[in-house]
């Protein structure tokens, strides 16, 4: 493949990727990693820092359009943000050590999980917790507009949320994706956090997140030019076209389509790991 | 459905935390529309100047072919802050995708950065605080590991 083509298919690919991602909320990262080592033949590192990148441009790129609505919150933002950046940072060391086989499993082994979180119904929202003391002085509890008028609610067990993104941030820089079902487990289950809140805060975080491991992947001379040109190019318009048209489309059956492809990705990936291919 | 019409579970116990006055100059959501728009200029500009970079590097590589199997990692040119902006001046493509990933890269480290300005305004200094601990991680991250050399 001449190097035009490899950019047009890669860009096409990773446009279609950064769309599915935005209408199914489940991101477009998590499949590019699989989709480019596996049909591309490229090496798991350079995969991993092009999607690093992308992951970057998708989260900047919606927080304009999400933070209008008023849901996200920066106060748990921040504070959870201290807990990736680090764990981030830890990670993306951690990938430059460990072998390219031991990446592909954990990839596969988060992807298998995510195509379960994407299946499991979402719990229904408590409604009126009562205040916890470290979220009252971390000044983490809110509102957000519903349906019927300002919604409040206090957050839950911040020690676990905390714990749990910087798991997040470790397995964020560690594969070069937004780590969403991570996130959604520590803001929603452990914190309680109302979905809209969780989600919209998160893709704030995702960014940043990102951020605190791109530098490390840049100075190891994991972010090819080459790769990433298409891949940041794509994903991009593909999820800023995703979140225009979100609205309108049926994303129910889509998000099954979705999370059929993830595990099949997935146990495709934990195959090439186990079998050494990667 | 039914919960929704009983308010009266909320009503006697209002939120225990300060009253905060109606008409702030400066409240969370002003600030965050402020930084989304930030976000997204950053956004645009990088993707702007990595497509740049893109018409430059196909415009000369097109043919030849694209083989990512081997890992070799990057040339130093493209893994420092100072060999970037050397390829760029020397008018390299990749060198100028390079610059706008590095673009991408300083955004989100920009807006925790205006952060601290947002949390300094609204006088709360733990905030304050917890973002300078972020930006810190972000720059060593950026700086430390051995991009800028």
């Amino acid at each position: 493949m001449t190097i035009l083509e490899f950019t047009a298919v890669v860009a096409i690919v990773s446009f279609v990727a950064g769309l599915l991602g935005a209408l199914t909320g489940l991101g477009g990262g998590v499949v590019l990693v699989p989709l480019l080592t596996i049909f591309f033949h490229v090496d798991i590192r350079y995969a991993i820092g092009a999607s690093l990148v992308s992951v970057i441009a998708t989260s900047s790129g919606a927080a304009a359009s999400y933070v209008k609505e008023g849901f996200s919150n920066i106060r748990i933002g921040m504070f959870l943000e201290i807990a990736t950046t680090f764990g981030a940072l830890l990670g993306a060391f951690l990938a430059t050590r460990i072998p390219t086989s031991a990446l592909a499993i954990i990839f596969g082994a988060v992807l298998l999980y995510s195509a379960y979180l994407s299946r499991k119904p979402r719990p229904p929202a408590q409604r009126s917790l009562p205040p916890d003391p470290l979220a009252t002085r971390l000044r983490m509890n809110g509102s957000f507009p519903d349906l019927e008028g300002e919604r409040s609610y206090n957050v839950q067990h911040v020690p676990a949320g905390f714990s749990l993104m910087f798991g997040a941030g470790a397995l964020s820089g560690l594969l070069g994706i937004g780590s969403g079902a991570v996130k959604v487990l520590a803001m929603d289950q452990a914190m309680q956090i109302p979905f809209k809140v969780s989600t919209t805060t998160s893709n704030f975080m995702i960014g940043v997140t990102a951020a605190a491991s791109a530098g490390v992947y840049l100075s190891r001379g994991y972010v090819d030019p080459g790769l990433s040109m298409p891949v940041m190019l794509g994903v991009l318009g593909g999820s800023l076209l995703g979140s225009r048209i979100l609205v309108k489309a049926e994303t129910k059956s889509l998000r099954l389509v979705f999370s059929l492809v993830i595990l099949v990705l997935g146990l495709q990936m934990l195959y090439n790991g186990f079998w050494g291919k990667i | 459905m039914g919960e929704d019409l009983m308010p009266d579970e909320q009503a006697p116990a209002p939120p225990p935390r300060p009253p905060q006055p109606q008409l702030r100059p400066w409240d969370d959501h002003r600030i965050e529309v402020i930084l989304g728009d930030l976000l997204r200029s950053g956004v645009v500009l990088a993707a702007a100047v990595v497509l740049w970079g893109a018409c430059i590097y196909l415009s000369r590589h097109a043919h030849e072919p694209a083989d990512y199997r081997v890992f070799r990692g990057e040339p130093s040119d493209f893994r420092t802050i100072s060999g970037v902006i050397q390829s760029v001046i020397s008018g390299r493509g990749r060198g100028l995708i390079q610059l706008g990933l590095l673009l991408l890269i300083a955004t989100p480290i920009a807006r925790v950065a205006f952060s601290i300005v947002g949390f300094a305004l609204e006088r709360d200094r733990m905030y304050v605080v917890f973002t300078l601990i972020v930006l810190a991680i972000l720059l060593y991250s950026l700086l430390g590991s051995g991009i800028g050399v």
